[in-house]
């Protein structure tokens, strides 16, 4: 059955590669083959492991470079947003020790509800780079843990890339796997999540993705529990790094099952799954932010299930094997009702209590998640843009793999196509569907070059693939020679091909990483005409801002975009922060971001707001602005205050959404507008265009003479990128009004003596006309 | 249909007591005890409720994971399964189950808190 497919498989491949085992193109047999070679080469078993070894190396180093592109034009920074908070873990894990980092609360962010850290992050990627900063300043090699971070991806594509190649050889050969190393050290789709500066959970994660693949195939070819226990192992540091785990936890139950379909039951199955199933089962529980879900969501329910359903059959074909086929019936019967019995019993147990709709409702009908751009669906400019000319051979390899189905190849055909399924849906995915194309081009590279480079010596052994099966018979008829002259033209035409075929592939995979997956995004640059760089560095300048002028316990709102750097940067209170876990939070700040002053400054109040930082883009013309982003800080706050907040309020009459004097009158008197335009009314920018003219929006703004009551300006950064407000503190008193003064007629002054009253007596009358003159 | 069942079941411990190795039926004896254990501390949650759940958790998986191990070990040292293991010997499979309970134990160990 199963077992004795591998067997012939090898040999095959074996005879195949030795026969054809020329030098160059590194292409290197799987076992060095000894007769058959062109002279000169003594030891070649030792030649292709240099061979290997060296291109390995140089695939690291080509992997290391490529993803230094903004270090080099920039600096040695942490980019993005959710690196920061990542650095700023790391950063408290390696002052405050491993124990403190676990039972962190962090009660600068999300004032005043404050953050669980230890148990709301997956601690693998802090742990790693708090590790090797802990060795090597060890080994007295100081290095700041802000470059340990920085550097820490670039290092890792280098392990990926051999992880990939194991796999891959794993799966074909050792020239496919070499292949697929270098595919995946300069991939785009890769990179994108990898620079040097993103020191995010994705840069290990695929690290340990493939190195859990590779193990779990390694320990359905031998059966050994010990690579069972390795890939647990590899599985439980998959868990530590990303959520991402999910994937392996589901797609490794699927390809077990669908190897029970297919008929390919085998020991060595049962003792890589189970195994694997229950020591990764609580190894995984072990990560805080885990917990107990392995055991309570839909999403590791299809892991337990296949977990039963293998130890129900593996009982089976052993009570096969030792009874008579009526016996076996007789049994069989009752362990079918049984099984059917408890399996009717889950389903209802699961719909009663609504587990596995969650996650699908989750995406369409909460507005931050479907905010957010990496979730929209993907386009195949993506696809071609991250993966080039990867994306067309991947099928080729693909169906190399089924046309030659193995226990390992139904595995990547599986792996294959939920990947491209995942990848379909969301942008952010594409980094899943990454290393499983490098794997399959890499096999269909592998064999056209293996078909068309050893032609010379193959012609001699019977044809290996089906595909030259046809070519041979074809030619078998006509003389040797002229079919050999023309097949010698066409397969030196063919190789040429494919070779042009990589160096573009090399050409643009440099050219997307330099080009567009290179920015740091915390400084901008822009080029002038004469192509002088133009650094535009507002971002840092008002973060340092805050941190040197600003008390060290205030808190400052803004949009939760900036929440991770405002904390990172400029160490200051935040309430909200891209970690995004309580909308009603961030609906409260959406809520005070697009009301009128007096109303937001009762919500800025009760949150004890000290500081506003926005970001206003009409200067420089930066497109991701606040005033762009608004349109979802209202239709989130609108989500849990319906009846204060309606999103129409904020469109012209006839549904546009408009900053000039068409604009609506609610969105010009709301806070955003006034802290985006305070003080922009004034300002010119060139003599073509009028003092407040809006270069994102390219529109002249509304209200140009806005007065703030309760805020007053704190800081503008030089391109008035950032704008900062301090948040006034209430009088004393309620100021009076001042009305004017009612003068009423009633009181004249009338002289005491007209009146008849008593008035001075006569003789001090006297006595001053006396004293006088 | 029940008395059909009993002559299997009966039939089917004979031939289990005469033909299997001494060996083997060791590790059943160690497999039969685990199941007992894993059954009795189920039993117990039931009865108990589940207040320190790791703690249950942890030692139910606990003996699942030394049955699965054992049935691992059992598989792998059966002469009839040669064909299958061409990499592992029985002293592979007995220093790979070492190796998988020390693991296995340590995280049992972390889990019970």
């Amino acid at each position: 059955m199963a077992e004795h497919h591998t067997a012939p498989d090898y040999k095959h491949k074996a005879s195949s590669n030795a026969a054809g085992a020329l030098s160059g193109n590194g292409r290197a047999g799987s076992s060095g083959g000894s007769g058959g070679l062109s002279g000169g080469l003594t030891q070649p078993a030792g030649w292709q492991s240099l061979l290997s070894f060296t291109i390995l190396f140089l695939a690291w180093l080509a992997g290391f470079s490529s993803r230094l592109f903004a270090v080099i034009r920039f600096e040695s920074i942490i980019h993005e947003f959710d690196p920061w908070f990542n650095y700023r873990s790391t950063h408290h894990l390696t002052t405050n020790g491993f124990y403190e980092f676990l039972n962190w609360f962090d009660e600068r962010a999300w004032y005043p509800l404050g953050r669980i850290v230890g148990g709301t992050v997956y601690p693998g990627l802090m742990l790693t780079a708090g590790l090797i900063h802990y060795v090597l300043n060890l080994l007295n090699v100081t290095v700041h843990i802000r470059d340990v971070c920085v550097f820490l991806a670039p290092v890792f594509s280098g392990l990926t890339s051999i992880s990939t190649f194991l796999l891959t050889r794993e799966l074909w050969n050792q020239g496919a796997g070499l292949l697929a190393a270098c595919f995946i050290a300069i991939v785009p789709g890769y990179i994108s999540r990898s620079v040097a500066g993103s020191f995010d959970n994705e840069g290990i994660a695929i690290f340990a993705l493939q190195f859990t693949y590779y193990l779990w195939v390694k320990s359905v070819k031998t059966g050994s529990v010990f690579w069972a226990i390795a890939c647990c192992l590899s599985y439980f540091y998959m868990v530590s790094a990303w959520g991402g785990y999910v994937f392996i936890i589901n797609l490794i139950p699927l390809h077990v099952f669908v190897l029970l379909l297919m008929q390919r039951f085998s020991r060595r199955l049962y003792i890589a799954y189970s195994t694997f199933y229950i020591v990764g089962l609580v190894l995984s529980m072990q990560i805080p932010f885990v917990g107990f879900q392995p055991i309570r969501t839909s999403e590791h329910m299809a892991a337990a299930g296949v977990f039963a359903l293998l130890q129900a059959y593996a009982f089976l074909q052993y009570l096969k094997d030792r009874l008579t086929r009526q016996e076996f019936q007789t049994l069989f019967f009752l362990g079918v009702s049984l099984a059917a019995g408890v399996v009717f019993f889950t389903v209802i147990y699961l719909t009663y209590t609504g587990e596995p709709y969650h996650h699908l409702y989750a995406k369409i009908h909460i507005p931050i998640i479907a905010s957010v751009s990496e979730h929209q669906p993907t386009t195949w400019v993506s696809f071609f843009f991250d993966l080039h000319i990867l994306v067309c051979t991947f099928p080729a390899g693909l169906w190399f793999c089924i046309k030659n189905i193995n226990d390992e190849r139904v595995f990547v055909a599986l792996y294959a196509i939920s990947a491209v399924y995942f990848a379909g849906v969301m942008v952010r995915l594409m980094l899943t569907l990454t290393p499983v194309v490098c794997m399959l081009s890499a096999i269909a590279f592998s064999n056209v070059f293996e078909h068309y480079l050893g032609d010379d010596m193959k012609r001699e052994k019977p044809p290996a693939e089906d595909s030259s099966d046809e070519d041979d018979k074809r030619n078998s008829g006509n003389l040797y020679d002229k079919a050999g002259k023309v097949r010698k033209h066409v397969s030196d035409i063919v190789t040429m091909l494919m070779l042009m075929l990589l160096m573009m592939f090399a050409v643009h995979c440099t050219w997307v990483t330099s080009n567009a997956y290179s920015s740091p995004s915390v400084v901008l640059a822009s080029y002038n005409h004469d192509g002088s760089r133009n650094i535009l560095d507002d971002f840092r300048e008002a973060y340092y801002w805050l941190r040197q002028n600003t008390d060290e316990h205030a808190r400052v709102m803004s949009w939760w975009d900036y929440g991770y750097q405002i904390a990172g940067m400029a160490n200051r209170t935040t309430l909200v922060d891209n970690n995004t876990w309580n909308n009603s939070h961030i609906a409260l700040v959406g809520k005070a971001m697009s009301s009128n002053e007096s109303a937001a400054y009762e919500i800025m109040k009760s949150l004890d707001v000290d500081y506003v930082l926005i970001i206003f883009g009409g200067v420089i013309g930066y497109s991701g602005d606040d005033i762009n982003k608004f349109l979802w800080m209202v239709r989130i706050a609108e989500g849990e205050h319906p009846k204060d907040i309606r999103e129409s309020d904020y469109f012209t009459p006839q549904g546009e959404f408009r900053v000039d004097k068409a604009g609506s009158p609610t969105l010009l008197n709301c806070l955003m507008y006034k802290m985006s335009y305070y003080r922009f009314g004034e300002m010119q920018l060139d003599f073509r265009t009028p003092p407040g003219f809006d270069r994102t929006r390219n529109a002249e703004i509304g209200n140009k003479d806005i007065r703030l009551k309760h805020l007053e300006e704190a800081f503008t950064s030089e391109h008035w990128l950032v704008r900062i407000y301090r948040v006034k503190k209430e009088d004393n008193r309620q100021g009076l009004d001042h009305k004017p003064r009612n003068l009423s007629q009633k009181q004249k002054y009338i002289s005491k003596k007209l009146m008849g009253g008593k008035c001075a007596p006569r003789g001090a009358w006297l006595a001053w006309r006396r004293g006088a003159l | 249909m029940a008395a059909s069942l009993f002559s299997v079941i009966s039939r089917f411990l004979e031939e289990y007591t005469n033909t299997t190795p001494n060996k083997l039926k060791l590790v059943d004896a160690y497999l039969l005890y685990i199941l007992l254990t894993g059954a009795f501390q189920f039993l117990y949650c039931l009865l108990v409720g589940t207040f320190p759940f790791n703690s249950f958790l942890s030692g139910f998986i606990s003996c699942v994971g030394s049955f699965i191990l054992a049935v691992c070990l059992r598989i792998q040292i059966n002469p009839h399964n040669k064909g299958d293991f061409l990499t592992v010997s029985p002293e592979r499979a007995f220093a790979d189950f070492l190796f998988a309970n020390t693991v296995l134990h340590l995280v049992v160990v972390n889990f019970i808190g």
